[in-house]
């Protein structure tokens, strides 16, 4: 299980980024997920974004719910706080802890039946919040750490391992989080790190609800023909939208694209996305225009990958509750309690 | 017409409002006891109502109570009866003797009435319709003019009533002047028309003292703001919904900067419990004060977050005002009825601290001090109130507080005590009393961070399926619930006036009418030294109490005598010296209630030695 630790040398000449840490100060333990697993990819690229934006380890919450994608938390991050909580409850966890300290960074991981299934709810509710946070859906359409049951992205007429084909309809976690409100949108797939990483960047940048569902093919019991979660099919189906690159405190000659097909996005913390467009028709502004295509695609069998949605002045849940800006958790009794003088005029009050 | 001589008392006497929910009675019966405090004379209103917002029955009594006895009472001696749906029964409730006010309007048949009762007509109806066009206004209005004739009947001071108008519709003049007009119609109108005062007076008096008025979950809500709960998450359910309303309110008060306008508090109504308790749980694991107020349909969606905060030891603060169960039960009732299930909420070996206050006055006190529990103990602390204190205006001692009290945050490591190179184990008992010290997210950049989970893990927080290394640790949070014991409010105890064999433990609301009964059973002969519970994990005084009796009496508002089987399984005491007095229709339980099950079962003890003597 989850307590293999790792070895802390590394080779002297390794990278730093801005602040001095090198890409080993991101990883954590020793993943126990079968070999191959999209999942470790993921967790590969979770390590690369935070590399890359030289985050403070430590600043940093990761939480998780229940799954073998909620496991992964344990293999990124070594010096952040993590917590596993409960079977599809990664979202309401996440959300006090943000309401309790808004300075941290808070990077929600799920599976699809984590999400979709037991913890629909929850998702769907932290994303109309606007809770700013990051939150991955480590997305196979099956059960794996209960060995294979489908899950609710399951799409229908897909074949489990065992050969039973799904005749339930599939939920598309981008689909509901567009319609939910959430104010960064976007889905990739595991075995695409070129996409992957950018895409995790910008949503911790981004302030507000980030949403990125990750097709992950789940190795043991979702990568055989028949199942539309396969490497093969994820390969033969995905229709990026857009590519992108995310520039920090940077000059935006590092994108090498051609002119004209680049599109610039400011983030409200002045990050800045630059986005190669590949559909020249996508407008990753315009959430009904995002929705369409997602279904016009959806009906030809096609995975739509990239930013679909971004606002970049988006507002978050802190905002809507106009909290000061002094983390919760800092607060002690001289600003928190009303005193006795106060309470004396409440009872007198009450006479 | 009276077979039955009047009943003649003064400031001791019961009046219940029958009215149809959504009419707006519910403000001018406040009002009325509210008048009868400022006479100086103690009151205890209970509101009894429907699960619905308008149309159905729905009651409010006020006992008014020279004597201070703030339990109900039972029985009516007065009974204002507006509403023609609950009439019968209304009339049949009238003690003999008693009275009955109607609206007189329209005739009734005399088979509507009783013989030994006194009937008051007033034609209520007539005196709106002839002075109001806007229906509404009649509605209204009609209970101002009950109130003023009420008013006449009872003998009370219309000035003070006035003023209560007043302070009520302050700026609003036209309100104002309204009110007191209405008031004034009803209250000509009865001396004019009827003999007044009746034989129930209220006189005024000087028993209220400095007490205040106010409901439990209010106190409980700013007990919250006072113990520096900066995040709240709730799901509205009934009788709990109005903690957080008032916390809502009490924050908007209290707590917003001075000069930026922004609150040093977050609210967050949830989309469920699950979400509530999560929310609590993850504010709490991030250091922040959090809390959720709920009932038992609401306790049962989130025990496996109360698990969660037991074994991975988060801090949470559940308020959970009870109401009658089991499932949707009666939602608007009262009962004691979540004992059980939330003292061993949760699937596996769990337990948790439970506080039981009983009145507003304790609900404060203890909602604060459930913070600094949570923080000292890392563990899910309930405040556990029912409808009766929460829903209803009790009155009560002040609330206090010192302002030299600092909160207690528990064992936090901080980044300076990292970086002194102390040894940190999440779940490493350094102190010997099972409490562990845990760090905040983001404390330190290399030191302090550790991965919370459910699942077994050893003293540093690594994942462990070893039995050995599982048993220890629930060996600790058992040495944990021994440390809570001395932490948590003590039991009080009040002995007889005579040494006796003969006990009692109560608990919560229970409180005032055990108080009262005392009297009445000590009237009867009977003797008993009495021990109010305040807290589980049980003190040892518990266990000295029931070997110092032969004989206690467990007075609790549910069925299965929920404490006293608690008492039973954690003391391991023989069930047979433990009496249970249960009462559980979902109304509150009374003085004579108690007296009466606790003076039979004496009675019957007192016979015993006859039929020894027979056989």
């Amino acid at each position: 299980m989850t307590y293999i630790a790792k070895p802390k040398f590394h080779h002297p000449g390794l990278k730093k980024n801005e602040l001095g840490y090198t890409h080993r100060d991101y990883e954590g333990k020793i993943s126990t997920l079968c070999a191959g697993c999209g999942h470790d990819s993921i967790t590969a690229s979770i390590i690369e974004a935070c590399y890359e934006l030289s985050i403070e380890p430590h600043r940093v919450a990761k939480i998780s719910g229940i799954g073998c994608s909620s496991k992964t938390p344990d293999y990124f991050l070594g010096n952040s706080h993590g917590f596993n909580s409960v079977h599809g409850r990664m979202p309401s966890v996440l959300t006090g802890a943000n309401l309790a300290n808004r300075d941290l960074i808070y990077l929600g991981v799920s599976g699809d039946g984590d999400s979709a299934s037991i913890g629909f709810g929850q998702f769907a509710h932290s994303i109309r919040r606007g809770v700013n946070m990051t939150y991955i859906v480590e997305n196979n359409g099956v059960y794996g750490l209960t060995k294979g049951q489908f899950s609710a992205t399951a799409d229908r007429g897909s074949k489990s391992k065992k050969g039973v084909t799904n005749t339930d309809n599939a939920i598309d976690l981008v689909a509901i989080a567009l319609q939910l409100g959430a104010t960064f949108v976007a889905r990739s797939f595991s075995g695409d790190k070129t996409q992957l990483v950018p895409l995790i960047a910008a949503a911790i940048r981004h302030k507000g609800a980030s949403f990125i569902d990750v097709i992950s093919p789940c190795i043991a019991f979702n990568n055989h023909a028949g199942s539309t979660k396969s490497f093969d099919y994820v390969r033969e189906h995905n229709d990026a939208v857009n590519r992108l690159d995310v520039l920090v405190g940077r000059d935006p000659i590092a994108v090498d694209y051609a002119p004209g097909t680049v599109q610039m996005v400011e983030q409200h913390d002045g990050s800045k996305i630059a986005l190669r467009k590949i559909d020249a028709d996508y407008d990753p502004h315009d959430r009904l225009g995002a929705q369409a295509f997602l279904q016009k695609h959806a009906a030809k069998g096609q995975i739509v990958t990239g930013l679909l949605y971004v606002d970049p002045d988006a507002e978050d849940l802190h905002e809507h509750l106009n909290t000061v800006e002094t983390p919760l958790n800092t607060l002690e009794a001289d600003t928190l309690c009303p005193g006795s003088a106060v309470l004396d005029k409440f009872n007198a009050s009450l006479r | 017409m009276s077979d039955k001589k009047p009943i003649s008392s003064v400031n001791d006497f019961v009046v219940r409002f029958a009215n149809v929910n959504g009419s707006g009675s519910a403000s001018a019966n406040e009002m009325f006891a509210r008048a009868i405090l400022r006479h100086g004379v103690p009151v205890s209103p209970r509101n009894i109502f429907p699960s619905n917002i308008q149309g159905l029955p729905t009651w409010y009594e006020v006992r008014v109570t020279e004597d201070g006895h703030l339990g109900a009472r039972g029985g009516v001696d007065m009974m204002v009866a507006m509403n023609p749906q609950t009439w019968d029964k209304d009339v049949a409730g009238i003690e003999p003797g008693g009275y009955l006010f109607y609206d007189s309007t329209k005739p009734m048949p005399s088979t509507k009435f009783r013989d030994d009762i006194t009937v008051i007509g007033v034609p209520l109806t007539a005196i709106t319709n002839s002075t109001y066009t806007d229906p509404r206004q009649r509605q209204l209005f009609k209970n101002i003019i009950y109130l003023g004739s009420l008013s006449a009947l009872l003998d009370m001071d219309p000035k003070l009533i006035e003023q209560l108008i007043g302070e009520q519709y302050k700026g609003k003049e036209k309100l104002l002047s309204s009110n007191v007009h209405a008031l004034h119609l009803g209250r000509d109108w009865a001396l004019q028309n009827l003999k007044c005062p009746i034989g129930l007076r209220v006189k005024k008096s000087d028993k209220v003292g400095d007490r205040i008025f106010i409901e439990g979950n209010s106190a409980a809500a700013l007990g919250a703001v006072y113990g520096g709960a900066t995040v709240c998450a709730w799901y509205p359910i009934t009788p709990s919904s109005s903690v957080a309303e008032a916390f809502t309110a009490h924050c908007k008060k209290y707590r917003h900067d001075p000069e930026t306008g922004k609150a040093k508090y977050a609210i967050v109504q949830g989309e469920d419990e699950l979400a509530s308790i999560g929310i609590v749980i993850g504010a709490s694991w991030n250091g922040a004060r959090a809390f959720t107020a709920t009932s038992g349909p609401g306790i049962s969606l989130m025990t496996e977050f109360i698990g969660l905060s037991y074994f991975a030891e988060i801090p949470a603060v559940i308020m959970n005002i009870q109401r009658a169960g089991p499932s949707t039960g009666m939602p608007t009732r009262t009962q004691q009825c979540d004992i059980i299930a939330c003292a061993y909420a949760s699937h596996g070996d769990t337990k948790h601290v439970l506080l039981f206050p009983e009145d507003p006055a304790e609900a404060f006190e203890f909602a604060a001090a459930a913070f600094d529990l949570a923080e000292r103990l890392q563990t899910t602390i309930f405040l556990m109130l029912d409808l009766d204190i929460g829903m209803n205006h009790r009155l009560c001692r002040p609330l206090k507080w010192d302002d030299a009290k600092q909160y207690d945050r528990g064992k936090v490591m901080t980044a300076e005590m990292l970086e002194e190179g102390r040894d940190f184990g999440r779940y490493l008992d350094v102190d010997g009393d099972g409490i562990p010290y845990r760090t905040y997210p983001g404390a330190h950049p290399t030191k302090g961070s550790y991965f919370t989970r459910g699942t077994s893990r050893d003293r540093y927080a690594r994942y462990s399926e070893e039995g050995s290394v599982y048993a220890d640790n629930m060996q600790r949070l058992v040495r944990k619930f021994e440390t809570a014991q001395d932490l948590v409010p003590r039991p009080l105890q009040a002995n007889a006036a005579r040494p006796t064999k003969y006990g009692v433990i109560y608990f919560g609301s229970t409180s005032p009418a055990m108080d009262e009964a005392i009297g009445l059973l000590e009237a009867r002969g009977h003797q008993l030294d009495r021990l109010r519970i305040r807290a589980f994990p049980f003190h040892s005084s518990v266990a000295s109490f029931l070997a110092e009796h032969d004989f206690v009496y467990l007075v609790e508002q549910n069925r299965d005598a929920q404490l006293r089987q608690l008492i039973v399984n954690e003391n391991g005491i023989d069930p047979v010296r433990l009496v249970p007095i249960v009462h559980y229709d979902g109304s509150p339980i009374t003085a004579r209630f108690i007296a009466k099950a606790i003076g039979d079962h004496q009675d019957h003890l007192k016979v015993t030695p006859l039929r020894k003597a027979v056989s």
